[in-house]
């Protein structure tokens, strides 16, 4: 009988600028050496299900956080009424984004039980901050479930601050698990394509899995885009990509 | 909530009603994306907010596609109306 058994709880790091920042983390209570996962959340916000997306990590062999991106417009605010907040004031910048994933590495990298391995996953805007994670941030491993704007131009007039990263492609330096809906409009498999086309010109190490019947937010277990059949695969993927990359 | 897409419009002499009573309105969000409530895969959703009043100072809808355009039409109405006054 395994013991099975996890330790969540949410603490606070040090993020961009000295701030102090929210974070959930969850850990196995069982010794290491082990990988730690970065979990980057939805637009929506540190939810519940971000939560629990952290304590699976535990449950699967890593430690694991997720930063409050949204800790410094609204803290302690309900995840929506923060979400809310965040896009109002045009969403979250990326040198703060890039900040706080490295703060969220480094708490990783200090616990005991560290192998000095860490990855990061994020979903829907978190897809794209897990692509820029792997340029700007030390990591192994990066997932990105159906982020938008990693490739293709934001509409004009657009009041939210991401840019494209496609002229970026080629600072990649961990390996790339992509995880995409084809009827997903925000990224469109069009976009898809380009940025696997990219990955391809520079020489990545990259796995991509597309799924038919699939939108956006596939995993998202409480909203009606999820699809059962998509999520159970694409954690199959990420398991696995994890288990290989973060290793040691 | 990821086609990111967002009109942000600024609200002057206007008032709303949420959890802790009524409050005066600055700005409004629409955007068409995924609701965190309503039973479809994206909504039209406006939040009336008041930054200075913290997050939780906020008015929020999400809206069907035909429950948007019904309110748009009867915005419309009504401010034809409100000419006439």
């Amino acid at each position: 009988m395994a013991y099975d058994a996890v330790l969540a709880e949410t603490v606070g790091i040090r993020g961009h600028g000295d701030d102090l920042v929210e974070a959930y983390t969850a850990r196995p209570m069982a010794p290491g050496p082990r990988g730690g996962v970065v979990v980057i959340h939805h637009m929506p916000g540190y939810d519940r299900e971000s939560k629990e997306v952290v304590r699976r990590f535990a449950v699967l062999g890593h430690d694991a956080i997720c930063v409050n991106l949204y800790s410094r417009e609204a803290p302690g605010a309900a995840p929506d009424d923060a979400a809310a907040t965040a896009r109002a004031q045009g969403g979250v910048p990326d040198e703060r984004f890039v900040g706080d994933a490295k703060a969220a590495a480094r708490w990783l990298r200090d616990l005991p039980t560290s192998n000095g391995r860490v990855g990061t996953i994020g979903y829907c805007s978190g897809g794209r901050q897990a692509f820029l994670s792997s340029i700007e941030v030390d990591v192994q491993a990066a997932v990105d479930c159906y982020g938008a704007f990693v490739v293709g131009t934001p509409p004009e007039g657009f009041p939210l601050q991401v840019q494209p990263l496609a002229d970026r492609v080629a600072e990649v330096r961990a390996p790339i698990l992509g995880l995409f809906g084809n009827d997903d409009s925000y990224p469109t498999p069009e976009q898809v394509d380009e940025l696997e086309k990219l990955l391809q010109e520079h020489g990545k190490t990259y796995e991509f899995h597309r799924y038919d019947g699939a939108g956006h937010a596939f995993f998202s277990v409480d909203r009606p885009s999820y699809r059962p059949e998509a999520a159970v695969d694409g954690w199959r993927h990420v398991e696995a990509f994890f288990a290989t990359h973060l290793a040691g | 909530m990821c086609t990111y897409s967002t009109e942000k419009i600024e609200v002057a002499r206007s008032s709303g009603k949420g959890p802790a009573g009524w409050f005066p309105l600055r700005t409004a969000t629409v955007y068409y994306d995924h609701p965190v409530h309503a039973p479809d895969e994206h909504t039209v959703n406006i939040d009336f907010l008041n930054p200075e009043q913290g997050p939780g100072a906020r008015v929020a809808v999400e809206l069907s596609l035909d429950t948007a355009r019904e309110l748009l039409a009867a915005l419309q109405t009504t401010l034809e109306r409100a000419a006439h006054h």
